[in-house]
């Protein structure tokens, strides 16, 4: 499995009528997520979010992919 | 006064009612001469209602204001007939770069979707549109426009509005049916009768430059974020008319605004972003900061609240006037069918339905933008900062960058206007009911035209035929015959072949299918379209009692 570094947001039954749409919402559920949160709280659900992901992911290779480009940006 | 443009001073006349001492009468006053005001005056005009027209002013909008028009907001003024002024004066622009701190991230070139009368937007000054729609109403019979008029009261009783209205003449009332309150954001009607507006105050400031280029400058929208001439900021380029070019500037809460605005501090932060070699003029420089609110309820029995009256939204995305505009056209031909007694009042339930519904997009659209560019928190800050690291290599970074969406109609699929597709009937593509009509080039009479300019101020139903020639009399009876009482619908055959309809029906050719396309369509399919071309219900065959049902539902008459 590649990574896929195109647009991939959408939810099951949602129609959307502009291409911006799902990112935006899923943007908007992400910094939601973390209102109110210490910094160090921030960080920690961060990180669980990024296992959580990666364990649904599961495949090795998609997930070295990843690693790699976000690293090279740091 | 600026370099490049005059502003008009409209004529006061003292009205006669000061002389005569007697109570003017009129069926509507709009109050406020804006954008939006001027709109619904117009609006109402053509469906031959009179409207009394205050303003508390004399002249148009001062200094930099709005800018962009978007292609709703556009169509709807080319009901008005100045779709064609407003296009030619305002600047197109296709190409967005987006910059983060001293590199450009990515470009994006916005080429106006294919086969549409007008672009995804144009930018120009307000002041310029309200001219225009200024003089549009001055010329207009119907509309009494008066200037230097200020509403000092304002008392509900029964159906009965009544104004107490103040010129440098002295005093004088009128009693009107439907007060349509179109006096801005700090709307003085609604405060004079009581109504709440909800919100939030985003904490922070921006200063407004407009500044005229001596040279050549590309007509290109240019975003920056945290750029090496002002750190930890946004910063926002726009070209408008008359190589006039907007910039704001994020400043943060702390600034202080009189501090910011004296030209020794606003000049050197230009030219940091211009280069040193680059002449300019500076025209306007003002600060705002802004509220992002809305009136629970934008109809209070005879009281009708539009544009920033009812609803203001962050400037990022051009949802303030393009939004007001659209108030108008979803309240025009609701209030001119209950003002004929051909719906009762609740159908203006509706315009606060539906308008909520898109106000409540546009503030959730806006904020998300203001979300991204001026970040709440640190970690905020990180995923904003992250996003724009990956936009240079990856489409999907690019995707997440929000420097502000472009205004687009709100799809009212939710309402209760609407009559749901029947399930036997499959429809593929966007033009479910509730949606905004997507345009589409058309002949008319073998000449070159626009769906969108065939429909709208009443009912119509697009019934899509092969072959016009072909019709059976049975059909051409039906559609000849289209109406929920006393209330018309007219037919209008669009046919991927040329030829003419028995009985007078208009019909329009399509001769690429690109109508057919978008909405659609096979040999049979009908659209029930609104007065203002959203879309009510639709159907694979004709029956005139679904339609007369559908208008029945679209008008609170069922």
């Amino acid at each position: 499995m590649a990574l896929n570094l195109n647009p991939n947001f959408a939810e099951a039954g949602v129609r959307y009528f502009t291409a911006y749409a799902p990112g935006d919402d899923f943007y908007e559920m992400l910094i939601n997520a973390h209102r109110d949160l210490s910094d160090e709280q921030s960080e920690l659900l961060n990180a669980r979010l990024i296992l959580l992901l990666a364990n649904h992911i599961g495949d090795i290779g998609t997930l070295r992919e990843a690693l790699t480009i976000a690293r090279e940006g740091v | 006064m600026l370099s490049t443009y005059s502003y008009p001073k409209f004529e006061y006349k003292t009205p006669r009612e000061i002389a005569s001492g007697q109570t003017l009468k009129v069926p509507v006053v709009v109050v406020g001469a804006g954008p939006v005001g001027l709109g619904a005056a117009l609006d109402l005009q053509m469906h031959d209602i009179p409207v009394l027209l205050l303003d508390e002013d004399d002249t148009v909008s001062i200094g930099s204001r709005g800018v962009c028009y978007a292609k709703r907001a556009l169509e709807i003024l080319d009901r008005y007939e100045l779709g064609d002024a407003v296009c030619d004066k305002g600047v197109s622009w296709n190409v967005g770069r987006t910059f983060f701190r001293e590199k450009e991230v990515y470009n994006f070139n916005l080429v106006p979707e294919a086969d549409h009368h007008r672009p995804g937007m144009v930018n120009l000054q307000q002041y310029y549109l309200e001219e225009y729609l200024a003089n549009r109403a001055s010329t207009r019979p119907g509309i009494d426009l008066r200037w230097r008029n200020k509403v000092v009261s304002v008392a509900k009783t029964g159906s009965t509005v009544t104004l107490k209205v103040e010129t440098e003449d002295g005093f004088y009332t009128v009693e009107t049916d439907w007060l349509i309150a179109a006096d801005g954001a700090r709307s003085p009607i609604r405060r004079m009768l009581g109504l709440e507006v909800e919100g939030k105050i985003f904490m922070d400031r921006f200063l407004i430059a407009d500044v005229v280029m001596k040279a050549d400058f590309p007509a290109e929208r240019w975003f920056w974020f945290d750029p090496p001439f002002h750190p930890g900021q946004s910063v926002l380029l726009h070209k408008q008319a008359d190589s006039v070019f907007r910039i704001d500037f994020q400043l943060g809460w702390d600034a202080d605004p009189e501090e910011e605005k004296k030209p020794e501090n606003v000049l050197p932060r230009i030219k940091a972003m211009l280069g040193d070699e680059r002449e300019f003029e500076l025209e306007w420089v003002s600060v705002y900061t802004f509220q992002c609110r809305r009136m629970g309820c934008f109809n209070h029995d005879r009281v009708l609240f539009v544009g920033d009256a009812a609803h203001q939204v962050s400037p990022f995305g051009a949802r303030g006037a393009n939004s007001g505009l659209q108030d108008i056209d979803n309240l025009g031909w609701k209030l001119k069918l209950v003002i004929d007694g051909k719906a009762p009042a609740k159908l203006l339930d509706s315009y606060t339905e539906e308008r909520v519904f898109a106000a409540d997009e546009n503030l959730m659209n806006s904020t998300r933008s203001t979300d991204f560019i001026t970040p709440k928190s640190k970690v905020s800050k990180t995923f904003r900062n992250a996003v724009l690291g990956l936009a240079k290599d990856h489409a999907f970074g690019r995707a997440l960058v929000n420097s502000g969406r472009l205004s687009v109609p709100a799809f009212l699929t939710t309402s209760s206007l609407n009559t749901p597709d029947a399930a036997a009937d499959e429809f593929a593509g966007r033009m479910v009911p509730g949606a905004p009509m997507d345009d589409a080039p058309v002949l008319a009479n073998g000449d070159a035209s626009w769906l969108l300019n065939a429909v709208g101020n009443q009912f119509f139903a697009l019934y899509f035929a092969d072959d016009p020639n072909k019709l059976d009399a049975a059909t051409i009876a039906a559609l000849s015959n289209l109406s929920f009482g006393n209330i018309p619908v007219q037919a209008l055959v669009i046919s991927s072949t040329p030829g003419t309809v028995d009985g007078g029906i208009p019909n329009l050719e399509d001769p690429n299918g690109i109508a057919a396309q978008r909405y659609d369509a096979k040999n049979g399919t009908v659209y029930l379209v609104r007065p203002d071309q959203h879309v009510a219900a639709r159907w694979r065959a004709l029956d005139p009692e679904k339609i007369k049902a559908a208008v029945a539902k679209a008008t609170c008459n069922a």
